[in-house]
């Protein structure tokens, strides 16, 4: 009885393994035979990583959304000889280790050669080592965290050096955005006595301190930090304790969760002083959120006002004409320029007749050089994976929208 | 003085939400020893439930007429999911190792949670709630010291239900016969109450008054979560440990008491542990520190009136 059961359960697993060997070798003589006559209907992916679900789901799916409309518009145009891209779009639910699982599938899945994302810093940390490893070009349109690119050393005064070699991003860093709103709020807004909360995670806190640091060298009294968690909706006992101390502005370093809820009750709570928060806050679901109260509040984004952009133009009318339901802003359209960056890198490493792991490093190096007009202005890095576009707006909340106060690139 | 008798009122508005949830927890447990770990989401749906209704009424519904309706939905919604649970995923484990309805309990917490998030339109990130109660309307309570309306309302309906609740269990048959199976479910059988029924109406109020709470969360925050009943379920279930677990005025006693312990630590915690993200660990420090020394809780796991 036993050698029969035994082969009848062995033969199957024996076939299938020979059929996986026989499908690697055709892949593997098809992708180099095949190389020169373009055949058309090989795949290579473009991962992106980004919440896509809970609260933060709405700019996720912005960023999503852009790296699509890329994709397709690449498609159309066979930009990329002899091969279709396609789109693996994963959640990492805001949270490092949701992140970092998700990158060590995209290393493992080898038509993966260039990843967007993550929106946050703090999963960024998490996404960049494990990319940078597999050397996978890795662009993230919202990262402003500034030990991402080893910037914290120029903060300090000593010399950057890159931790993540494959690790790009296409905004500005919160040593610049929070100066550059701490300079607005001081010497434009004249304000006087601001209260800073952050909500103690690397984006937050690493702003709300960036601000601090400058708003105090412009000659501001600044409170006593006050902290607050994630996820938090009650923030009354938080608010009474400013309020005691009467600041005519508070700073934000979070998100517009938070921020929305936190402005609503500081408002009904009768103190009455603008909430000014950075590129975080600057959602449409901030408005939606905190209604009525959210009026005369301040928000950075990076970049130059999407409608303003001559190159943005074109990309906001296929993004109406794609009819996604969630709106472009505010990472929507450095989503589409990131993505670009890598299918352009892609073109040209294609081309060089480079497959797997030298098409990936080969993507790296380009996505390195890049050089092009992109919808948020010109996109090209620094030898530490920063933009060199290091364009920021200040917005005001006015009727129930943000309007531009101030775009400024920094010195 | 101003300023701490405002934190004091923050802490019984906080204190207000984690003991209404807190009595589903201290009674099931009073009566079956399950932690029933599903009780935070019996909260979040019935803050759903009090949506859905107000979506279904004709708009322009005045806020007088839609409110009451609002909480019998949401009392419904919330009602009807715990009997279901009671019945398929707890009956069928009564006797077997506390363990096993334990993990029950928190599979039957995710499945509800991905229920919502899954199906319910537009939840997979927070939905926005009416502000029927303008939370900008405040009431001065001399000096410096103000509630706002939603706030207020909170307070007056959690302590309607705290009262409502204990007369219920002290002066009714049921509630005698809760007491009974409470102490004793094999003697309260023989003596010819139906536990079945009494762990039933244990699962049903403790429904009732989570659904009060999700209808006023929705109401302070203006939003309503899928996730919101997992972090305020936790609390609520310190809340329930910290008064001895079982004990319905431990439950009340213990949410007040880590409302005003989160809200005190945020004004005057020292440094470095100051400041809103530390609150939940002084929350938590209190409990060690009360249970270190009074390992009942604070008041204690009192047989005689535990239901």
């Amino acid at each position: 009885m036993h050698p029969p059961r035994l082969l009848r359960l062995t033969a199957p697993l024996l076939i299938g393994a020979l059929a996986l060997t026989a499908c690697g070798s055709n892949k593997e003589s098809g992708s180099k035979g095949e190389g020169g006559d373009g055949g058309g209907n090989k795949t290579l992916t473009i991962g992106v990583v980004a919440p896509l679900t809970g609260d933060l789901a709405a700019v996720g799916a912005g960023i999503k959304n852009g790296v699509e409309l890329a994709i397709k518009q690449a498609n159309d145009k066979g930009t990329v000889k002899g091969y279709t891209l396609k789109m693996d779009a994963q959640d990492d639910t805001a949270k490092a280790d949701v992140g970092a699982t998700v990158a060590s599938k995209f290393v493992a899945d080898s038509s993966v050669v260039g990843v967007v994302g993550p929106l946050n810093s703090s999963v960024a940390k998490s996404v960049a080592p494990v990319l940078s490893q597999a050397n996978i070009a890795e662009i993230s349109p919202s990262n402003s965290g500034v030990d991402l690119t080893g910037r914290e050393a120029l903060v300090a005064g000593s010399t950057q050096s890159r931790p993540y070699k494959s690790y790009f991003r296409v905004c500005a860093t919160d040593d610049i955005q929070g100066p550059f709103v701490a300079q607005y709020v001081v010497k434009t807004l004249g304000k006087k006595k601001i209260a800073v909360v952050h909500d103690k995670k690397a984006y937050g806190q690493g702003l709300a301190e960036a601000f601090a640091k400058e708003a105090a060298a412009q000659g501001a009294t600044v409170l006593k930090t006050e902290t607050i968690n994630p996820g938090d909706k009650d923030f009354s006992a938080t608010i009474t304790k400013l309020k005691a101390q009467s600041p005519d502005l508070l700073f934000y370093g979070g998100e517009y969760p938070e921020a929305s809820l936190l402005t609503k009750q500081m408002k009904a709570s009768g103190l009455k002083i603008p909430l000014v928060g950075g590129d975080g806050v600057q959602a449409a679901e901030y408005l939606k959120i905190a209604g009525a109260s959210a009026e005369g509040d301040y928000a950075t984004a990076l970049g130059a006002p999407t409608d303003t952009l001559e190159s943005a133009k074109q990309f906001l009318t296929d993004y109406t004409a794609a009819k996604y339901t969630e709106p472009a802003d505010p990472y929507g359209a450095g989503s589409y320029d990131a993505a670009n960056a890598i299918i352009q890198a892609l073109a040209k490493a294609v081309g060089e007749n480079k497959s797997g792991q030298e098409l990936r490093d080969e993507v790296v190096k380009e996505v390195q050089d890049s050089d092009f007009e992109g919808a948020t202005g010109k996109i090209s890095f620094d030898k530490f994976g920063d933009t060199n576009n290091k364009v920021l707006t200040v917005y005001t909340i006015k009727g129930g929208k943000f309007v531009p106060a101030k775009t400024d690139s920094f010195k | 003085m101003d300023l701490f008798l405002q934190q004091l009122v923050n802490g019984l508005v906080l204190g207000a939400t984690y003991g209404l949830i807190a009595l589903g927890y201290t009674m099931v447990y009073g009566i079956v020893q399950l932690i029933n770990f599903a009780h935070g989401e019996i909260f979040m749906l019935g803050g759903f439930g009090a949506l859905t209704t107000y979506l279904a009424l004709p708009s322009g519904t005045p806020a007088g007429v839609a409110l009451p309706l609002m909480l019998l939905g949401g009392m419904a919604v919330s009602v009807t999911v715990a009997v279901i649970m009671e019945r398929f995923a707890y009956r069928p484990l009564r006797g077997a190792p506390r363990l096993a309805p334990l993990i029950t309990a928190l599979g039957v917490s995710i499945a509800l949670q991905e229920l919502i998030r899954n199906f319910y339109p537009r939840a997979k990130s927070a939905r926005n709630f009416p502000q029927l109660v303008n939370p900008d309307r405040r009431f001065s309570l001399g000096g410096d010291v103000s509630i706002s309306a939603p706030n207020l309302l909170t307070i007056v309906v959690a302590v309607i239900g705290m009262v409502a609740l204990s007369t219920f269990v002290r002066r009714s048959r049921t509630g005698r016969a809760m007491q009974a199976t409470a102490q004793d479910p094999d003697t309260a059988r023989l003596m010819g109450i139906d536990t079945d029924r009494i762990i039933v109406t244990a699962f049903v109020l403790g429904a009732a008054l989570a659904a009060v709470a999700g209808l006023a969360q929705g109401l302070r925050f203006g939003q309503v979560d899928f996730r919101m009943g997992f972090i305020t379920g936790i609390k609520a279930f310190t809340a329930a440990v910290l008064g001895g677990i079982g004990n319905i005025s431990g439950a009340v006693l213990g949410g007040f008491t880590l409302g005003l312990v989160e809200v005190m630590a945020t004004q005057y915690a020292p440094e470095p542990f100051a400041g809103g993200a530390w609150k939940d660990a002084w929350a938590f420090v209190v409990l060690i520190v009360v249970l270190v020394f009074r390992p009942t809780g604070l008041l204690g796991e009192r047989v005689a009136a535990r239901a």
